[in-house]
């Protein structure tokens, strides 16, 4: 079979050379036709490697497909249909290339089979993402822009560095498990992080995402993270400290979610604290754990997705996306209303939504393997999600006090998206078989008993009575118009500041030490001149005449002395 | 806006029936945790109440953290914009004061 060989990130390059160079129905139909396409391909391509090719002395696998990398390329062509159906609105070139660009990096480097492969669409991932964040082309989203492509690239060049040593010490670039034993371990354990959004590497994301075009954070919110976590579980699967980063990563965000003005930032929050149970999942590393993690990155990317076409539905029908300027939208906007309550349901893992089949696992891998505290605190962040982004996005974008705005539905190609995605998400809550025999193990597991479902429910249900008790006492934080400081502070002000403060002194005393070093000059020039300024001095400007006629004298002796000894 | 259509939330009955169908769940879930026997796992599990009551003093102890977090984490909408405006401009003015005292040398400007 000759099409075994093209690798999946193909057709989307060959999409968007041709998107570059069509307009209008014929570019819509191509782009809507790649992903098609590209999945009725993976859907029969079989486990094993397809495409192998020596580079220098070492074997390169850039297309190796098994179930790990199936299932995020699964999701990934499903994210790209959607987020493409959700942008074909758009008459901008240069983003609907980008975004064909990034999709196809994307599912390059989860069919990537070696860590060169890997590092070239790891830095393909940075370089035409970025492209989404500058098109909405505002000075804050170009600098936003160049913050997020600085720290990716450095992502990348830590892992270029970590490949390295990798094939110094093990002779081959195969990328399979890795662990934190060598240096090279710790370096690609870094590189991964950043792009994981680990705590204090979590700021390009929170910068950059909000920052992007409405359909931009679309798809933006798809592919980098959950790259990463597709590259964690393949390398450093049942790696302990994966437990508590994953566990700070779900519990610190939810905080900040809370105070966060701009809905879409909320959202961006609420995704670092999703992966945060992802990256526990491969932290624990059982059979369950990786299932949950795998499966719940599946489902994250559709009900994160929709959560933000419908924000982004907001923000392109009003112009408006904090939460100080927005309510009452439900009249005007029902169907994004009722759409964005499925994705605000899903991502609470409400049971017969599809967060529910997947975030459980991780839950119940937790409990099994003795992570007491850890189940805490992800019981905790269950809560605290269902409060931002469960109940805080769609409350105070289509509900709470009326803001006046009068629009209507965003154009029937986003509803469209936000329908197949919901769709989705409900289909995967009812029927979590299907999703289950794709993943990597068999594990039986099932999440409809009663106990689970029960908790569960128990859980949000007061968590709700929580907000409305808040709310009714005033207690409730109001939507204020305001920036909140995060990590990003260190590096935007705090470094800075620092720097300029540095330079400020180091200048101060650079003008110094020259001045001090002139006066210096000055006096002992002034000193020497005075000394030897007298008449016959050294540097004296008047000589006497009789001097003169001593020298002449002189040299007319010399003269007569060598006359005498030639 | 006098004579715009009246939306369901429009009328505080509504929000009031909405309210009280959370509050009749929320007893009715809470009443299920005595007729409904688990597989627990852990012992905390057992307890009466325990899922409701850590969901409820969870979010109650998130929200109030966050609201203090205020104090201290908050800022200007334009902090980041405005400010390293500011400090650019006043950079410059530094230094226009400073550079005639040194006589011309722009090495370090």
């Amino acid at each position: 079979m000759w099409m075994l060989e093209i690798p999946p990130f193909l057709p989307f390059f060959i999409g968007a050379l041709i998107a570059a160079v069509t307009r209008g129905t014929v570019r819509n139909i191509i782009m809507v036709a790649v992903p098609i396409v590209g999945a009725i391909h993976l859907w029969m391509v079989p486990e094993g490697v397809h495409l192998q090719l020596a580079f220098l002395d070492y074997q390169l696998t850039p297309y190796r497909a098994d179930k790990l990398s199936l299932m995020f390329g699964y999701v990934f062509h499903i994210a790209a249909f959607i987020a493409i159906i959700y942008s074909l609105h758009v008459r901008d070139t240069m983003q609907q290339v980008a975004a064909m660009l990034y999709a196809g990096s994307g599912l390059g480097a989860v069919f990537a089979g070696d860590l060169l492969t890997l590092f070239v669409f790891w830095e393909l991932l940075a370089l035409t993402s970025v492209f989404l964040i500058w098109a909405r082309r505002t000075r804050s989203s170009y600098v936003a822009g160049m913050r997020y492509l600085i720290i990716q690239v450095l992502s990348g060049v830590i892992l270029l560095a970590g490949a390295l040593f990798y094939a110094a010490e093990n002779g081959s670039l195969e990328f399979g498990f890795i662990g934190l034993d060598s240096m090279a371990g710790w370096l690609i354990f870094i590189a991964f992080g950043i792009k994981c959004a680990f705590p204090m590497a979590h700021n390009w994301l929170t910068d950059a995402y909000p920052e992007a075009t409405v359909t931009g954070t679309v798809f933006l919110s798809a592919f980098t993270t959950k790259v990463a976590v597709y590259a964690l579980a393949r390398g450093y699967p049942g790696t302990e400290l994966l437990v508590y980063i994953g566990a700070a990563m779900t519990c610190f965000p939810i905080f900040f979610a809370v105070i966060e003005n701009d809905l879409r930032r909320v959202l961006a929050y609420s995704l670092i604290n999703q992966v945060g149970f992802m990256v526990v999942g491969v932290g624990i590393g059982t059979a369950l754990a990786i299932n949950g993690a795998v499966s719940h990155a599946f489902n994250d990317v559709i009900f994160k997705g929709l959560l933000f076409m419908t924000m982004g539905a907001v923000l392109h029908m009003t112009g408006r996306i904090n939460g100080s300027d927005l309510g009452g939208l439900y009249k005007t906007m029902p169907k994004t209303t009722v759409l964005c309550i499925v994705g605000a349901a899903s991502i609470s893992a409400f049971p017969l939504f599809s967060g529910f089949v997947s975030k459980s696992m991780v839950m119940s891998a937790a409990l099994e393997e003795g992570f007491d505290w850890i189940w805490l605190a992800l019981l905790f962040a269950s809560a605290g999600v269902f409060h931002h982004a469960g109940i805080k996005i769609p409350y105070f974008a289509f509900f709470a006090h009326d803001s006046g705005i009068r629009t209507s539905d965003p154009p029937n190609n986003m509803l469209l998206a936000m329908l197949i995605a919901a769709v989705l998400c409900i289909a995967i809550g009812v029927y979590p078989a299907a999703l289950y025999s794709l993943l990597p193990y068999d594990t039986g597991y099932n999440p409809y008993d009663a106990t689970h479902v029960l908790a569960q429910t128990q859980l949000l249900f007061f968590s709700a009575l929580a907000f409305v008790w808040l709310n009714l006492r005033g207690l409730y934080p109001p939507e204020l118009r305001s920036t909140n400081l995060d990590f990003d502070w260190t590096y935007r002000r705090l470094l800075p500041g620092a720097l300029q403060k540095t330079f400020s002194i180091i200048w101060k005393a650079d003008r110094a030490l020259r001045l001090a070093f002139l006066v210096k000059l000055d006096l002992s020039l002034d000193f020497l001149s005075r000394r030897h300024e007298g008449i016959s001095g050294l540097l004296s400007r008047t000589y006497p005449a009789g001097s003169m006629v001593m020298w002449v004298a002189v040299i007319l002796a010399a003269y007569l002395f060598l006359s005498f000894i030639h | 806006m006098g004579n715009e259509k009246k939306y369901f939330f429009d009328n505080p009955k509504n929000v009031k029936r909405v309210l009280r169908a959370l509050y009749v769940s929320c007893v009715f879930l809470f009443l299920l945790d005595f007729a409904i026997h688990r597989h627990v796992i852990h012992s905390w599990e057992t307890l009466w109440g325990f899922y409701p009551l850590y969901g409820f003093v969870g979010c109650v102890v998130l929200v109030l953290v966050a609201k203090w977090m205020r104090t201290f984490l908050m800022r200007s909408e334009d902090y980041y914009t405005n400010e390293g405006k500011a400090d650019f401009d006043e950079k410059l003015s530094v230094d226009k004061k400073h550079s005639p005292k040194i006589g011309g040398h722009d090495v370090d400007a």
